[in-house]
Formats: structure tokens, C-alpha cells, sequence
């Protein structure tokens, strides 16, 4: 129905706003070969230079260390609680089921801010000391239901009767869960790990938060662009941090690939998936 | 299945058996022993958190000691309301009208595209824009706003691309300007998803029939794709409304002197000035703001269409 005019233009936009959205990612890969430590365009020159100063530098360093410990620490609470709730919500059939969906994707559904200084707050009155813990509490919170959305949809596709039918057989819950339930489940879960991972390895607002004097990776590059210094490692860190993130997403996305999460999974439309959605 | 046990000999499969009967049998056993732990982890740490918040919005900090005083009153509500001294008014103001600004932008350039990759595109091209659009909302948040900062700098890619083409500098770094180019960037993303959703789901016999009718096509656009749309358009808006209403690193790293939003209040009451209940109360306002939004998105279908 649309005129030969109306497709062409619409093609041009689509690529324009496309580009859109790629330039700035590209222009921080580029800036991180920038060989001047002046942040001017065209760059000067390339190098791999400041690669290899970020990764001797003792503060990108232990900055990147415990980002990945608070990641990998935040995903595997969010694996725990995540499954065992979407397991819980899948199975069963009571009265407050809405409640949990809503309750577990509050997190999401509130400004990260107010997560963050509700968290703050939390701490400071029960007088809890910032450590490593007070982050990965906090990430956590709103990775779970990452994991959640991804492992209640792969449930609500596998048949019920499949377990039956182990039972049935013979099995006990342990054989049942190790030969039926975990090959339908493990790319679920491991998707849902990795979302959540990028999700927390990039965090921000809440961190600040719940960090105290604690530097993550996404909190140095935040001190560092306030400061106005540093700017060639800022670049090199900005890169890896963005790769860092789009690999373990694209993983995800072909592991799911069969059900078309990740074509809902954004942070929030991942929420509006589940039965409480229409609460929020 | 008794030989089956005997034949596994040892009688801990025994007990696995009677323990997954257990299971089996009282379902709700299971389903307490499953959602004890989540939801009593967030129940505690995420309700409990957010009550201790909200009522210490209604809270004082002593002016002298630094202090908290647990006296009920709206001191700090009659600050934010105040007319008198309309700082905070004008910083609501602020955060709320830019956030209608780039839900506006955002619209404007997701729809376009989202008819195409529903309508237009072939499968592959679809499939490729789709990863085009998902991959950026992933990445990082504070980078590609860190982006925005090189691209918009005085001597960054902006000034170098206008004076190529003889135009003058730019000079819109650091103003509500940049902020409003920085969110209506960082938030397309979801703006894009829903809306293609919604038009993906028009039926094709749909515009057959109108077309049918005797409309032409742009008839039909406004009177059957528009209206079937318009969910999506709202899905969308929440989030890229209420994204921007609550955030403050935007503001801090590409706003100039004065362009606060409420988030970078909160942000220093809670760190540099130390008074949490008045962070608290300023807090509920973009909470309210959403409040009122979802009513009406709610009514508008938006829910459906998520």
C-alpha cells in the first residue's frame, strides 16, 4: 500500500537512525586506538599503546576485579533465586502468584535510583559496613528477574508431562531434575546468567549506592570523566566494558534464539513479559 | 519399585525416593520451600529498604548535629512545593519536561523505522536490524553517554563535521540541549521494541480490507495502522518517560551549571549534604509522576501491548 516515495524514505530513515545508534559506539572503539592523550577529532594517530597501560594500571585493575567478582556473585544469586521462583510460579497455583511477578520486577519497574538510596538507606540503619556484599545484594535485586523471565518462559514451553512421565519411571527428584529438567533448562539458565552478568557488569546507580569507597569498572570511568582525567585508559576501559557486555548478550541471544527472548529481553520489556505486568 | 530401590541397593536412593515423594504429594510443601527464599530475601531487603525510605521521607535532619530526628512532619514536602522559592519546582519542572521531550523525539524516529523493519524489511534485513537495535540497549549505559561527551566536546566530531561543510561551531555542550540528544540516544532502544511489536501484530487482511473500502494509503495509516499502533507507541513511552525521570548521570556528565534533575538532588542530599529525608521526599515526585502515567497509559492499552 505505501507509495514507491513513501519505501524509499522509509528505508533512509531506518538507516539513519541506525546509524544513529551505532557512530557513538563505534567512535569510543575508535578513540580507544587514539595515539595523542588529547581527546580531539580526527584522532592523530593509532595505537595500542594505552591498552597495555589500562592493563598494568593498578586501578583499572582491581577496579575491573571486583566488577567481575560482584557479576559473577550477583548472577549466581540471581541463578538461585531466579529459578527457584520461576520454578515455584510456574508449578504452582496460589493465592499472591501475581504479587511475586510484581514483587520481583519492582526493581526494574522503579527509577535505579530510588533502588539504590531505598538500599542505602536500608544499610545505613541496620548499620550494615559497605563491603563487597552491600553491591552484589544490590545487583541482584534487579538481575533475578532476568533470570526469572528467562527461565519461567522456557518452562511455560516444556511439557509438564515429561516429569510425569520420569516419575512414573521410576526416577527420584534428583534424576528427574538431572536428566528431564536441566536439558530443557540449561540454555535458559545460561542465558539468564549472562544477561544478567552484563547487566550488573555495567551497572551504575545502584552502585553508587550501595558501594561506599568501593571502585567498580563503570564507577571509575564515572570518577575519572567528573575528574576530567585519565582519558586514554577511560577510552580503553570504555571499550572493554562495551565489549564485555555485547558478547555475553549476543551469546545469550543465540541461545535463546528458539524462543525469541531477547526479542522482548530488554531490561524492562523483559517485565511486561510476565503475569504481573499488568499491575505495574 | 520397591526392586527398583533394592536393586540401587544402598538405602540413601531410598530416602531420595521418599524425600521426592514428600515433594510430590504436598505440593505446597514445595512451593513454600521454593519461594520461602526469594521472596523472603526481597520482601526483607527490597520492601524493607523501600518502607524505611518512604517514611523517613517525613523525617527531619537536625540542623546542627547532622542528626536524624524520627518527628513526623511535611516540612520537606512544603520545601519541594514551595512557591516562594520555586528551586526545586523549577528542577521537577526541568526533569519532567525534558523527559516529555524525548519520549516525543523518540517516537518520532522509532516509528518510522519500526514500520519498516514489520512491514518492508525482508526477514534477513529484519533479523539484522533487530541485533542493530538490541545491541546498543545492552551495552554500556555510562558509555555510550560518555560517547555523547566526545561527539559534542568543542573539538570533537560535531564542530569537526560542521566546519567541513563551512558551518560554525556548535557550541551545545554541557546545555539542555545536549541532555535531551544524550537521552532521546541512550533510551531509542526501547522505544524502538515495543512499537515494532504492536505493528508487527496488525493482520494483513486488515489493510487488505481497508484498502478494499476505497482507502488510500494514507487513509489507511491514519485510521487502521495508527490507532492499532498507538499501544506500542505508549509502551514505549513508559519507559523512555520514566528512564529519564529517574536518572542523574545524564545530567551530571553532559549537563551544563543548572541543568540539575531531580536525580542529582536526591543524589547530594543523600551524599554530600547528608539529609536522606529530604532525598526522600524529593524522590516521590518522579515515583508520583509515574504513578499518574501508568493510570493512563493503562488506559490507553499500553499494557497489553508490552
Amino acid at each position: 500500500m505505501e507509495t514507491r516515495a513513501t519505501r524509499v524514505g522509509l528505508r533512509v530513515w531506518t538507516l539513519l537512525v541506525v546509524l544513529f545508534l551505532w557512530a557513538p559506539l563505534i567512535l569510543v572503539a575508535v578513540y580507544a586506538f587514539n595515539k595523542s592523550n588529547i581527546q580531539s577529532w580526527p584522532i592523530s594517530g593509532w595505537t595500542t599503546h594505552w591498552f597495555s597501560v589500562a592493563w598494568h594500571d593498578p586501578d583499572v585493575r582491581s577496579a575491573l576485579w571486583l566488577s567481575v567478582k560482584v557479576g559473577l556473585l550477583a548472577t549466581a544469586v540471581a541463578l538461585v533465586l531466579g529459578s527457584m521462583a520461576a520454578f515455584a510460579i510456574h508449578r504452582f497455583r496460589f493465592f499472591g502468584r501475581e504479587s511475586v511477578s510484581f514483587l520481583l520486577l519492582l526493581p526494574i519497574a522503579l527509577p535505579g535510583i530510588i533502588t539504590g538510596m531505598a538500599l542505602n538507606s536500608f544499610y545505613v540503619f541496620a548499620q550494615v559496613k559497605f563491603s563487597i556484599w552491600t553491591i552484589v545484594i544490590g545487583h541482584a535485586t534487579f538481575c533475578v528477574v532476568v533470570v526469572y523471565n528467562n527461565v519461567l518462559a522456557r518452562l511455560r514451553r516444556s511439557s509438564p508431562s515429561l516429569i510425569e512421565a520420569s516419575m512414573d519411571l521410576g526416577a527420584d527428584g534428583w534424576q528427574t531434575f538431572r536428566f528431564v529438567v536441566w536439558p530443557v533448562l540449561s540454555t535458559a539458565l545460561i542465558a539468564g546468567g549472562l544477561l544478567a552478568f552484563a547487566l550488573s557488569f555495567d551497572e551504575i546507580i545502584v552502585t553508587t549506592f550501595t558501594a561506599g569507597a568501593q571502585t567498580t569498572l563503570p564507577i571509575f570511568i564515572l570518577d575519572n570523566l567528573r575528574m576530567g582525567q585519565q582519558f586514554p585508559i577511560v577510552n580503553v576501559v570504555a571499550f572493554v566494558v562495551i565489549l564485555l557486555t555485547v558478547i555475553p548478550v549476543t551469546i545469550a541471544q543465540r541461545l535463546t534464539a528458539d524462543t525469541g527472548l531477547l526479542r522482548r529481553d530488554t531490561r524492562r520489556t523483559v517485565v511486561a513479559e510476565t503475569p504481573g505486568s499488568g499491575a505495574v | 519399585m520397591s526392586s527398583d530401590a533394592a536393586r540401587a541397593g544402598p538405602s540413601l536412593r531410598g530416602a531420595r525416593l521418599r524425600f521426592s515423594a514428600t515433594f510430590w504429594r504436598r505440593p505446597w510443601v514445595k512451593a513454600l520451600a521454593l519461594l520461602t527464599l526469594p521472596v523472603g530475601a526481597f520482601v526483607v531487603v527490597y520492601i524493607g529498604s523501600l518502607a524505611i525510605l518512604f517514611v523517613s521521607a517525613f523525617w527531619t535532619v537536625d540542623s546542627f548535629t547532622g542528626k536524624l530526628q524520627h518527628i513526623w512532619n511535611i516540612d520537606n514536602f512544603r520545601q519541594i512545593f514551595s512557591t516562594s522559592d520555586p528551586t526545586y519546582l523549577r528542577i521537577a519542572g526541568r526533569t519532567i519536561g525534558i523527559a516529555a521531550a524525548v519520549t516525543v523525539t523518540d517516537a518520532i524516529l522509532a516509528f518510522p523505522l519500526a514500520y519498516y523493519m514489520a512491514r518492508l524489511a525482508s526477514r534477513r534485513s529484519r533479523a539484522v536490524l533487530f541485533i542493530a537495535v538490541l545491541l546498543p540497549l545492552w551495552s554500556s549505559y555510562l558509555v555510550r553517554i560518555y560517547a555523547w561527551r566526545l561527539i559534542l566536546s568543542s573539538d570533537g566530531v560535531l564542530n569537526w563535521a560542521l566546519n567541513g561543510v563551512g558551518l560554525p561551531n556548535a557550541n551545545i555542550a554541557y546545555t539542555n540541549w545536549a541532555m535531551w540528544i544524550v537521552f532521546s540516544y541512550v533510551w531509542l532502544p526501547f522505544m524502538v521494541l515495543p512499537v515494532y511489536a504492536a505493528l508487527e501484530r496488525i493482520p494483513e487482511s486488515y489493510l487488505e480490507a481497508s484498502g478494499d473500502l476505497g482507502a488510500g494509503g494514507w487513509r489507511t495509516f491514519r485510521n487502521v495502522i495508527l490507532p492499532l499502533a498507538l499501544p506500542g507507541v505508549v509502551a514505549g513511552s513508559i519507559f523512555t518517560f520514566s528512564l529519564t525521570l529517574g536518572d542523574y548521570v545524564t545530567p551530571l556528565l553532559v549537563g551544563g551549571a543548572g541543568s540539575s534533575f531531580i536525580g542529582n538532588v536526591v543524589y547530594d542530599f543523600v551524599g554530600i549534604n547528608a539529609n536522606v529525608p529530604f532525598a526522600a521526599a524529593f524522590a516521590t515526585v518522579p515515583v508520583m509522576v509515574m504513578g499518574v502515567y501508568l493510570v493512563v497509559a493503562r488506559r490507553l492499552g499500553a499494557f497489553e501491548a508490552l
